[in-house]
């Protein structure tokens, strides 16, 4: 027969150890699960994103009821125990139900302290601790007016900045004389106090409660030193206190908390204890890291394992408000025995402080960029010895040459449901449960398990990450190429991350990513806003700022600084005026040197900078635009004369590129985009080593792909033939706009084909009509967006400082 | 643009124009009888004045991509720091450095740096 296993409360920590024991004992125990709360295992901690509205109740369950009755566990939800028989190894609860026990588990958690002031029982008068409070705050906030937070620690401000949110207006009244003092320093209290304030909060400090008023409900909160606050709800967070009357009741050993031993035993061994009810060497714990250890020890212990023992935890602190980055661990407090490294800087909002001891850190206080906290806890923690990196340390692990941040963290924190591979829409929870049920081990196992990756394969790194996740170290993945020294993820991974968490902007990019450095570099920012204009057409807003200089003024900076200019000639035809026209700017503004390029068109070199919109403005007049000579963009599509002159041409080349150039100018592209069409295989628009070439024939048009003259040369790689022109520029639209989605930013089309290979093209473009049609209207609808002439726009005086001298004093000085 | 008179030149600080005219994470030059000067402005709102000259072989930095306190030169990707001038990374070379600050919004150039000649 099955132990029974009775568990008493059912917060978090009593959830997770449920977890790590049917894991690793699935068999052993017929498990009973008492909770006093009405419902099943959520997130408690996730309770001040509910209060702010940014998730609902149903987001942060975490066990269902289906959970319980897959595994085959009774529950009894609202369902107090008061009282334990040791003897005879018994629990009963409020309304009289008796269970039996072989083994007890008593994770009461714990309770608010409410301040014992006149009217403190008063309705209105709320704590911050479950669910229901949470319902309280909400009826309450749904009337608005004036709520007063007793308390300005954790679970205070979190209070605080989810009514604000919910409309109220909020006053936090806090004893000392700064915030969360026990997790901050002064310095980061002042930031944190400020930064609510500008919230448009309240903060009093050194404020003591002397009273709630009220007759029926709350009406005000009187302080000691006489001042009334109107209110109408008053909400106490001042602290916890361990939930211990049924332990001490049942004489087990209790102090603070229930005294438990390093293998969670009580003080009676077939009862255990986990989580804020507890004591362990002296220490209640008040967050779920170190909770969540303790229910991982007390899962071994109940499964056999005598060795399993918690040793205790260093605790870090984070506030979850959403836009306030703050972190503390470890011991801040002065003293002559230690040092401290300090970094601020105030424009930025950043304060960061380390506390030195004998060449060790033991304390840190991060406010505003925390993302080296982790980085710093584990220094902590290990106790390493700082003294070879004590100059950059503040600066982060990126400095300090420490092993690079945790890349798994951007996937860890994806939910379930996210999507990974949009090829065959499958989402991480498949791919996990896949991995755990078929005992996977491999990409490729993933692959031909859930079809996630075995398509484009631009998810790969995403699923080996998942495989990390699941099998840890023993999992190996292949090395994936970072973008660059900001990040450790690769291309495919920002942009698969980038469409699954919605992210719109480089800022938030860098922020959800993890990005190591502030603002990025010159690598990846160019790249990053390549992938959000492919990503969200229309609605992203270019960042200039972030793309190289040729792009950011539409013209090729040269080596002495000066500019050149390539108008574009729709398929290599040009015209009297647009010669005319080209003439007259030349002699207006002495251009140096002018040249026919080696993709049909006219280059004119050595213009200023200043010069370039009143060049443009000529250029225009005459119908002439933007070439996109400098961008990572469609050039050329170069052509020969085809069956409107040439004795062997079979078709319209001239036409049909100038049809393409028409179609697809104006789009942005991983790299550049070089065209041809060729009348007849003779070629003599060099067709087979663009990125895209069509060779006319009789029967119709050969479409060629992934060739190159540059670096590499290569002939091209047939993609099929299609008998009309209409089918010509569907086939073309589409392939570019699948390269335009996979590529990665600045792999030309002969590479991205390499990688992704030649067959798994065609499939997607000549196999599957469907494909190439949306592939075809999505291409269409960036166009809408896309198809502006840049040189006009500044000629109409867009970024316009792009063009002027901030100050002149050469001038100032002719003048003279 | 600014045309700025000729006694501006010997105030210690002159006014060149606005934060705002420069775009965050941008740069902007001004031209003096010694050479453009770049000033950059960074993400965090801080600004820096350096000679637009890259160590390297010359090129306009105030053209390159601002990125934390640094630009990266246009025509070969230096990497000069905007505190101290110096080429990042494997790179040596050096460029020179003009005080600048705001105030009330204002960008204020030092007054030598606008009469200087070519360093
Ligand atoms: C102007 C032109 C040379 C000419 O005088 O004919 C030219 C000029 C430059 N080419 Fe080119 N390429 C020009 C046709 C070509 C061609 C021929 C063609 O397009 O048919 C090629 C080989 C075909 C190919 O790309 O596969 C070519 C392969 C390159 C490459 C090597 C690309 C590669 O991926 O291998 C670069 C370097 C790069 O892009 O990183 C390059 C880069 C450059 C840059 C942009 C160098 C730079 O970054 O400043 C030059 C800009 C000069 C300027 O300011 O205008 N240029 N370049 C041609 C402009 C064509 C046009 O009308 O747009
Ligand atoms: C709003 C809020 C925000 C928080 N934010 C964070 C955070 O950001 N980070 C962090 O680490 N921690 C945070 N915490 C703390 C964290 O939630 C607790 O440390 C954690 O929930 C403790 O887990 P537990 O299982 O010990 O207790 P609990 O989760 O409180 O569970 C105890 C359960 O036992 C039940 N119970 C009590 N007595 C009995 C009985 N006699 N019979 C039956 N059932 C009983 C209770 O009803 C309760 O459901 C936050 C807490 C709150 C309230
Ligand atoms: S081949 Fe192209 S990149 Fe090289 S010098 Fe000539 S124009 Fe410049
Ligand atoms: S001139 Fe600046 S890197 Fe070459």
């Amino acid at each position: 027969m099955k132990s029974r296993l009775v568990v008493v409360g059912n917060g978090m920590v009593a959830g997770r150890a449920l977890e790590h024991l049917l894991a690793t004992a699935p068999e052993t125990y017929q498990v009973t699960v008492f909770n006093a709360e009405p419902r099943v295992n959520y997130d408690r901690i996730m309770l001040s994103p509910v209060l702010s509205g940014e998730k609902t109740y149903d987001d942060i369950i975490i066990h269902d009821d289906n959970w319980y009755a897959d595994r085959g566990i009774k529950l009894h939800k609202g369902q107090k125990i008061v009282a334990i028989d040791k003897a005879f190894k018994t629990v009963t609860s409020a309304e009289g139900i008796i269970a039996a026990y072989d083994k007890l588990l008593i994770a009461t958690g714990s309770s608010p302290i409410v301040i014992p002031v006149p009217g403190h029982d008063l309705p209105g008068v709320l704590t911050y601790r479950d669910l229901d409070d949470v319902e309280a705050m909400f009826t309450s906030a749904a009337k608005g007016g004036s709520a007063v937070v007793i308390g300005g620690g954790l679970l205070g401000l979190e209070a605080a900045a989810g009514l604000r949110a919910r409309g109220m207006a909020v006053t936090v009244l806090h004893l000392m004389p700064t915030l969360m003092e026990r997790q901050l320093d002064t310095a980061a209290g002042f930031l944190l106090q400020r930064e609510f304030e500008s919230r448009g909060i309240k903060v009093l400090t050194q404020a003591d409660t002397k009273a709630i008023l009220g007759t029926t409900h709350v009406e005000a909160v009187e302080l000691k030193d006489g001042s009334l606050l109107p209110a109408n709800i008053a909400v106490m967070a001042v602290g916890i206190r361990p939930n211990v009357t049924l332990a001490r009741e049942a004489g087990l050993t209790v102090n603070r908390g229930i005294v438990v031993d390093d293998g969670m035993a009580t003080s009676d061994p077939d009862i255990l204890s986990i989580g804020e009810c507890v004591e362990h060497r002296g220490i209640c714990y008040g967050l779920v890291a170190p909770l969540y250890e303790m229910a991982r020890v007390v899962a071994a212990r109940l499964s056999g394992n005598r060795q399993a023992d918690y040793a205790g935890s260093v605790t870090a602190t984070k506030l979850k408000v959403t836009g306030i980055d703050l972190f503390s661990s470890g011991d801040f407090s002065e003293g002559d025995d230690r040092e401290e490294i300090l970094l601020r800087d105030a424009a930025g909002g950043i304060y960061k402080r380390l506390i030195i001891k004998n060449d060790q850190i033991i304390g840190t206080v991060l406010y505003g960029d925390t993302r080296d906290g982790t980085w710093f806890l584990d220094l902590l923690k290990r106790g390493t010895d700082i003294s070879g990196m004590r100059d950059t340390l503040i600066f982060g692990q990126q400095y300090a040459g420490g092993s690079p941040l945790d890349p798994m963290a951007a996937v860890a924190a994806l939910p379930d449901d996210s999507e990974i591979c949009g090829c065959n829409g499958v989402c991480k929870g498949t791919i996990l449960l896949a991995i755990a049920t078929q005992n996977l081990a491999s990409l490729g196992d993933v692959r031909s398990h859930t079809k996630a990756s075995a398509s484009c394969g631009s998810c790969s790194g995403l699923v080996e990450q998942i495989l990390t996740l699941s099998l840890g170290d023993a999992y190996k993945p292949a090395a994936v190429q970072p973008i660059c020294g900001c990040t450790d993820l690769g291309h495919d991974d920002v942009r698969r991350l980038i469409a699954v968490k919605h992210i719109k902007t480089i800022p938030a990019i860098m922020q959800e990513l993890e990005w190591k450095t502030s603002s990025g570099c010159a690598k990846c920012r160019p790249a990053l806003n390549f992938y959000l204009l492919a990503a969200w057409p229309g609605q992203y807003q270019d960042d200039s700022q972030s793309r190289f200089i040729n792009e950011r003024v539409h013209a090729n900076i040269q080596r002495d600084g000066t500019y050149s200019v390539v108008p574009r000639m729709w398929g290599g035809m040009t015209n009297a005026r647009e010669l005319r026209a080209i003439a007259d700017t030349v002699d207006k503004f002495s251009v140096p040197a002018v040249k026919v390029t080696g993709g049909q068109r006219i280059d004119l070199l050595g213009i200023r900078k200043e010069d370039l919109p009143a060049v443009w403005a000529d250029l225009n007049a005459a119908g002439l635009v933007s070439g996109h000579a400098y961008g990572k963009a469609l050039r050329t599509v170069k052509t020969c004369v085809g069956t409107d002159w040439c004795r062997f041409g079979t078709q319209d080349s001239t036409g049909l590129g100038i049809r393409i150039e028409k179609f697809m100018w104006g789009s942005w592209t991983p790299a550049k985009v070089k065209m041809a069409v060729s009348g007849c295989p003779r070629n003599c628009a060099e067709a087979t080593c663009k990125d895209v070439g069509v060779i006319c024939v009789d029967s119709g048009y050969d479409i060629h792909f992934a060739g190159a003259a540059g670096l590499d040369i290569r002939g091209t790689e047939i993609l099929c033939h299609v008998d009309t022109e209409d089918d010509a520029l569907e086939m073309i639209v589409a392939l570019v706009q699948l390269y335009r989605e996979q590529g990665r930013y600045l792999e030309r089309i002969y590479k991205w084909a390499k990688r992704t290979g030649i067959q798994t093209i065609k499939d997607q473009i000549v196999e599957d009509a469907e494909k190439r049609r949306m592939l075809f209207d999505r291409f269409v609808h960036s166009q809408s967006f896309a198809q502006s002439d840049p040189w006009a726009e500044r000629v109409a005086g867009n970024e316009a400082h792009e063009f002027h001298p901030m100050a002149d004093f050469v001038f100032g000085k002719a003048a003279q | 643009m600014n045309a700025q008179p000729a006694t501006a030149l010997r105030a210690e600080w002159i006014d060149i124009g606005q934060l705002d005219d420069i775009p965050r994470q941008g740069a902007r030059t001004v031209k003096t009888p010694g050479g453009d000067i770049a000033i950059f402005r960074t993400m965090d709102d801080q600004i820096f004045a350096l000679w637009d000259r890259c160590p390297h072989k010359g090129g306009p930095l105030s053209q390159g991509i601002v990125h934390g306190h640094a630009i990266t030169c246009p025509l070969h990707n230096w990497v000069i720091s905007l505190e101290n001038g110096e080429a990042q990374g494997h790179d040596s070379g050096c460029v020179h450095r003009f005080r600048v600050k705001i105030e009330a919004g204002r960008v204020l150039l030092d007054g030598a740096a606008c009469s200087a000649n070519a360093a």
